[in-house]
């Protein structure tokens, strides 16, 4: 069972970005009724693509704190959810398991939800929210309570596997990625920043980290030979949609694939991006699945270089493409700009899910490009936005 | 229980409905607070997070003075403000 990444139909890029929600049209138009939630960040803006047509948005407003606005009708109206994402009070975890030092036995307080899921197809009105700092919610009535998924939010081991929760990332640590596997309801795949990528088999019960094969160069060799567990850094990782069994991973150091082996004893990543061409690097962070071609997958390489500036690899953009699973990949830069130093954020890619494909990125720079040809050529949709941290596609009628 | 009045910052007001000052019966600044929520669900978690802190970029007055500590307690016909203040690009 495939597992529908976009709503079918969809017309409409919807930009999250650091000053509200945008909608265009594929050629840019402005859809009436945008911007939502003007002024507030807007980490990701998604669609139900299961048919419902809920719009769900993660939005952080500059006074008022993070939470989850919901529209049912194509962003006409927006309302609050009644019960937003929110830890537990410190005088929940009083008696718990956790260690003396664990800081969820003083409080977390949510910054802001980062990453919304839909649930499975066949469990209508389930959505995830990955939050900042790291946590894990679900809703199961379309998106209008949530509650902290116990097995992850009040697992001891979570801060040994967290950094203990430290804020070191970039505006603070992630839980993204929330995949739910097509062929199976039960198990979900997630990432942490840092942290690495975890699997529950049991609907989020309990959770595992499947790390293996990642490299972890910001952190010293284990002196006894071994591999770091977890505590690595994937930027945007998917179960794809045409192949559960294969998933690839956009990591801070290395795209990567992992080929499922239900008679493995240990599932293993393998560097799919040491195939890149050695002066661009396979750093960065979107990692975009073709929806009917488990091959397929779309890469936009950033500068790791010494100081990491995370831009354009020496000031050129291009898209990445393989079709071969990682074997080989085709530099995509016809019609992009010959000199710019694009930062495109992990939720920033997507395409429509559609035939023809229509395919699009945005920038921190505010621009957002186009290709209706797989990305073989791209075209200028808008410039002019606001920082944009997500671009997902809708079908607003 | 004092009779006090909560004068709300513009950017809550789509909880209230446009209502700029909310009359409620409270002993402290906490219950004021959940007196609002009761009457306009959703807005006391805007002010104060889930550790029961105000929230980075609000401020709460009574009166003229600062109020930090949410069990302050209240008089009649005292004025609590709940004001916006957020700087930065």
């Amino acid at each position: 069972m495939t597992q529908p990444v976009a709503p079918a139909g969809a017309n409409t890029w919807l930009l999250g970005t650091r000053k509200g929600a945008w909608a265009l049209g594929f050629d840019g138009k402005p859809q009436p009724g945008e911007p939502w939630f003007f002024g507030a960040q807007v980490h990701h803006v998604v669609q139900d693509p299961r048919g419902s047509g809920t719009l769900l948005a993660a939005v952080r407003t500059g006074h008022l704190g993070p939470t989850i606005y919901r529209s049912v009708d194509c962003g006409r109206n927006c309302k609050e959810a009644e019960r937003p994402p929110r830890f537990r009070s410190k005088e929940e975890y009083e008696n718990s398991d956790l260690s003396a030092d664990d800081p969820r036995r003083q409080g977390l307080t949510l910054d802001h939800v980062f990453f919304l899921s839909p649930g499975h197809a066949r469990q209508p009105g389930v959505w995830f929210a990955g939050s900042s700092p790291i946590g894990l919610f679900k809703s199961e009535d379309d998106g209008v309570t949530w509650e902290g998924v116990t097995g992850f939010n009040d697992s001891p081991i979570l801060a040994k596997w967290c950094y203990n929760f430290a804020p070191g990332t970039p505006d603070g640590p992630k839980c993204h990625s929330v995949q739910v596997d097509p062929s199976n309801p039960d198990r979900m795949l997630l990432g942490l920043s840092g942290g690495g990528i975890f699997l529950s088999d049991d609907q989020g019960k309990q959770w595992r980290p499947i790390n293996a094969g990642v490299a972890m160069d910001f952190a010293p060799p284990k002196e006894d030979g071994t591999e770091y567990e977890f505590g690595h850094d994937p930027h945007d990782a998917v179960i794809h949609p045409a192949n559960p069994r294969r998933w690839y991973h956009q990591n801070h150091c290395g795209i990567y694939r992992l080929d499922w082996n239900d008679t493995a004893n240990e599932q293993r990543w393998k560097r799919v991006g040491n195939n890149m061409p050695k002066d661009v690097g396979d750093i960065g962070f979107p990692m975009t699945c073709h929806p009917g071609d488990d091959k397929t997958v779309w890469v936009v390489p950033m500068d790791g270089g010494t100081v990491w500036p995370r831009t354009s690899v020496n000031g050129k953009p291009a898209v990445f493409r393989t079709r071969d699973a990682g074997e080989s990949w085709q530099r995509l830069d016809k019609g992009l700009p010959s000199r710019a130093w694009h930062t495109v954020l992990r939720q920033a890619m997507a395409h429509n899910g559609g035939t023809p494909l229509a395919l699009a990125f945005g920038t921190t720079s505010g621009e957002v490009w186009g290709s209706h040809d797989e990305g073989d050529s791209w075209r200028s949709i808008v410039t002019g936005m606001p920082k944009i941290m997500s671009l997902t596609a809708a079908r607003l009628d | 229980m004092s009779t006090v009045r909560v004068r709300v910052a513009p950017l809550l007001y789509s909880y209230t409905g446009g209502l700029r000052v909310v009359e409620v019966e409270a002993t402290t600044v906490d219950e004021a607070i959940a007196s609002i929520d009761r009457r306009f669900p959703g807005v006391a978690f805007r002010v104060i997070d889930e550790q029961r802190q105000i929230r980075p970029h609000i401020n709460l007055f009574l009166g003229e003075h600062s109020v930090r500590d949410l069990d302050t307690p209240v008089s009649e016909g005292d004025e609590i403000y709940i004001v916006g203040a957020l700087s930065g690009g």
